[in-house]
């Protein structure tokens, strides 16, 4: 009997920096020590970040504990699918801001399917299946440093960066910083997203690449870069950091492009042999409720994308036609495709070359 | 109140057996509906979703391309958007080299063997439907095929196929009730003519004879003829019956009363001889009262036999003899006075034997009493009537006399001496029976003749 179980095996190739057994960057516990209801949550958000979402849960679950484990999302796709093989799981849910892998995690059968009130609320492109459900709302932006560039200056589409750096001369040479896709997984698929959307991201890679463009890794890294005015322009940023930042900076300005933004709404999955789905389930349920909504907000991870709320944020003329949200469904195992990713690869790395 | 026995003679109401009917057709029509929805939701389903996979199939097929001697697989994201139209299902492919070796996709350990385009194989657990497409290629570096195979689970399908077996049903479900409430209607409105009937005939006075006058469908009015029909015959039964009352009230009280007072006479008469006279006149009287009784039964019989006796074929010649046979004996020199005047061959028409009988031997004791000798009895058969009658050689009675020559007594001295007058009622009525006539005729100066018409039967016309 043939039976369809395998990975794609240049997957385990995502990420150079994962050798060796996937484990936790970070990990962090809450809720008493003795308690006998234990939630074990893995997720790609930063454990300062989440740490209020998951205290606000807690005053609601009495007597949980959860365990919050902060993990690279490549590492974390491993351990997860390693789970799912092995019919084990070590986490009740996985909230990872690669949808892709978590809709590939669920496409081959190791998702559990919840159903409630609030899941079944959620709009199509933010639940696929019953199994994995979008829970935040962040936009994809260019940042940049209002020190260095005027607003007048300052782009407010692609089409303004690809005319910023089409001058021989011009000052963003080399000054212009953008995700790594080979390292980071969300780069890639904004990057792989973008070529979907439209015919800029031709000319817009031509562009960066004419112009010496930096590819380089992590959210944190580039939004340092802006603020330090190492970089001139950030693009592609996770909107959600980016507003974090500005919050600390205010000379940080946060773009959202309005030829289209892509919106990513970060997946929570139940592994297929979770321990304690029932809680898993209650915490998704409190994410999506107006409480959890309202708690995702303050910490940045759904951004207020309808009116002008954050003073760093420069919304789109029309949000209903820019913001695009990225759907949750199987064609985004396209871009996972050992094929697929390796001639989008070195279609970028043409334009960016390894010094 | 309703008659035990009647009460047993009803069988099980036209309603319901009309319900079990349409309830039965309906049954077995929705099963076979909807058999035959869910086969069609099925294959329907099947077809298009099998579209879909062969359109992302072919799809990738058709971006397959060759850089340095390698395949080199570009999945189109529209191949995927495709299969995404099946929003909850999953996916599997893999694209595979001549050898059998996975180029991209799932590693499926080897590509199935055989020619099928469509295939079942589980996916993770779950029931999937493959397609293989096959793209040969002809290169200078690759001389070959290359497998594109994508399986997706089957919930869209079934789905879908639900969907269309469950609106078939409500369609179904929805026109079994439409023709169900016509078919009520239907039976409501096509027994409603009974209805009337029924209350027609309830609502008539004890007395009501009239034939029952309602609108009904062509269906029904063969019942309201049989009932008028019916109802004609106890109103003929009933009008025999009083005539016969009123007759017999009215016309024997005189005889009889004249009998007693012959009878007071002779016991108070001490002459002997004057007895005797009496005692003949007494004798005389009673024989006529006799005759007049036997005429009044047998006018009432005749009329009751016309109603209740089926008719048959009757040779009018054998009906002639017969009369002839019974005729009075004791008439003076009767039998040697009657002639018979037969054909050759029978005489058929459709008749009652007695009642013909009946009405010759009146009219050979008319023919008898007031006509002369030679009194013949004839039977004749041509041009399609029959004729059975007597002719003598007297005058008979005047002309004027011949209209009504066939009512009850007609004569209007009313009971003469000798006869009741009843005789040509009863050879009118028995002519009537037979769908005939009575037919009086003189056919010189010196005959005179009484006859009954009647169709002949045309086995005896050629």
């Amino acid at each position: 009997m043939r039976r369809f179980s395998g990975v794609l095996p240049v997957l385990a190739l995502l990420g150079g920096a994962a050798v060796g057994e996937p484990a936790p960057e970070a990990a962090k516990s809450y809720g008493p020590v003795q308690a006998e209801v234990r939630l074990t949550v893995r997720g790609t958000t930063d454990i300062a970040r989440f740490e209020p979402v998951l205290e606000k849960f807690l005053a609601r679950a009495e007597g949980a504990r959860i365990e919050y484990e902060q993990w690279g999302s490549n590492d974390l796709y491993q351990a997860t699918d390693a789970d799912c093989r092995s019919g084990y799981a070590s986490a009740d849910l996985v909230i990872s801001s690669s949808i892709d892998q978590q809709v590939k995690l669920a496409n081959d059968g190791c998702a559990a399917s919840y159903r409630s009130d609030e899941t079944t609320g959620l709009a199509a492109v933010s639940n696929w299946r019953d199994e994995v459900f979008g829970i935040t709302w962040e936009p994809a932006v260019i940042v940049y440093n209002r020190n260095m560039i005027g607003d007048a200056l300052a782009p407010r589409s692609r089409f303004d960066l690809i005319d910023l750096l089409r001058p021989d001369d011009s000052a963003f040479r080399g000054r212009i910083a953008t995700y790594d896709i080979e390292v980071s997984g969300l780069g890639y698929l904004f990057a792989f997203a973008d070529s979907q959307q439209a015919t800029t991201f031709g000319r817009l890679i031509e562009a960066f690449g004419r112009s010496g463009a930096v590819a380089t890794c992590c959210s944190a890294a580039i939004i340092d870069g802006v603020a330090s005015g190492d970089y001139l322009i950030a693009y592609n940023v996770l909107g959600s950091y980016a507003l974090a930042r500005a919050d600390e900076n205010p000379d940080i300005v946060v773009v959202a492009p309005h030829d289209y933004t892509l919106v990513l709404a970060r997946a929570a999955m139940i592994p297929r042999h979770a321990a304690t789905p029932g809680l898993a389930g209650e915490f998704i349920d409190f994410l999506l409720s107006e409480p959890g909504r309202s708690a995702l907000r303050s910490a940045n991870l759904i951004v207020d994308t309808s009116e002008n709320v954050h003073a760093a944020m420069r919304l789109p003329e029309n949000p209903e036609v820019s913001l695009r949200p990225i759907p949750l469904s199987v064609a985004l195992l396209v871009g996972l495709d050992q094929h697929k990713r390796r001639e989008f690869i070195s279609r970028w790395r043409a334009a960016f070359p390894k010094e | 109140m309703t008659d035990p026995a009647v009460r047993s003679r009803i069988s099980t109401s036209l309603r319901f057996r009309l319900a079990a009917g349409i309830i039965l057709i309906l049954a077995i029509g929705g099963v076979a509906v909807a058999y035959a929805a869910f086969a069609y939701g099925r294959d329907a389903a099947q077809q298009s979703f099998d579209r879909l996979l062969v359109g992302a199939a072919s799809q990738i097929a058709g971006a397959l391309r060759f850089r340095d001697g390698e395949v080199v697989v570009d999945i189109p994201i529209s191949a995927f958007e495709l299969l995404s139209l099946a929003p909850r299902d999953r996916v599997v492919y893999g694209v595979f080299g001549d050898d059998g070796t996975l180029i991209t996709g799932y590693d499926i350990l080897s590509p199935p063997d055989g020619d099928g385009i469509f295939f079942t194989d589980s996916f993770a657990g779950e029931t999937a439907r493959f397609v293989r497409v096959t793209r040969q290629f002809s290169e200078r570096s690759f001389l070959g095929s290359v497998d594109v195979i994508i399986g997706q689970t089957t919930e869209a399908r079934r789905e879908l196929a639900q969907q269309v077996t469950q609106n078939a049903l409500i369609a179904v479900a929805a026109i079994g009730v439409g023709m169900a409430a016509l078919a009520a209607l239907a039976v409501q409105s096509a027994l409603s003519p009974l209805h009337r009937i029924e209350r027609d005939i309830a609502a008539r006075s004890s007395k009501d004879l009239t034939p029952v006058d309602v609108n009904v469908p062509q269906e029904i009015s063969s019942l309201v003829h049989a009932l008028n029909r019916f109802i004609a015959r106890i109103e003929r039964h009933l009008h025999v019956m009083r005539t016969l009352i009123a007759d017999a009230s009215h016309q024997l009280r005189t005889p009889i009363a004249a009998l007693r007072a012959q009878a007071e006479l002779a016991a108070e008469e001490a002459d002997q001889e004057r007895i005797l006279k009496i005692v003949g006149r007494i004798h005389e009287r009673s024989r006529n009262l006799s005759r007049l009784t036997d005429q009044l039964l047998s006018h009432a019989l005749i009329i009751h036999r016309a109603d209740t006796v089926d008719l048959e074929a009757v040779d009018l010649r054998t009906v002639a003899a017969d009369a002839v046979d019974q005729t009075d004996q004791s008439m003076p020199d009767a039998d040697r006075a009657i002639r018979l005047a037969l054909p050759e061959a029978p005489v058929m028409c459709d008749g009652d034997r007695l009642s013909l009988a009946e009405a010759c031997k009146n009219l050979i004791n008319n023919s008898l009493k007031h006509g002369k000798s030679p009194v013949t009895v004839f039977v004749q058969g041509q041009g399609g009537r029959a004729r059975i009658g007597v002719r003598d050689g007297g005058t008979g009675f005047p002309e004027a006399m011949w209209q009504t020559a066939g009512s009850r007594f007609a004569k209007d001295a009313g009971v003469s001496a000798r006869g009741a007058g009843l005789g040509l009622a009863i050879v009118n009525a028995v002519s009537e029976a037979h769908e005939g006539q009575m037919r009086i005729e003189r056919p010189s100066e010196t005959e005179f003749a009484v006859f009954l018409e009647l169709p002949l039967l045309p086995e005896n016309t050629e």
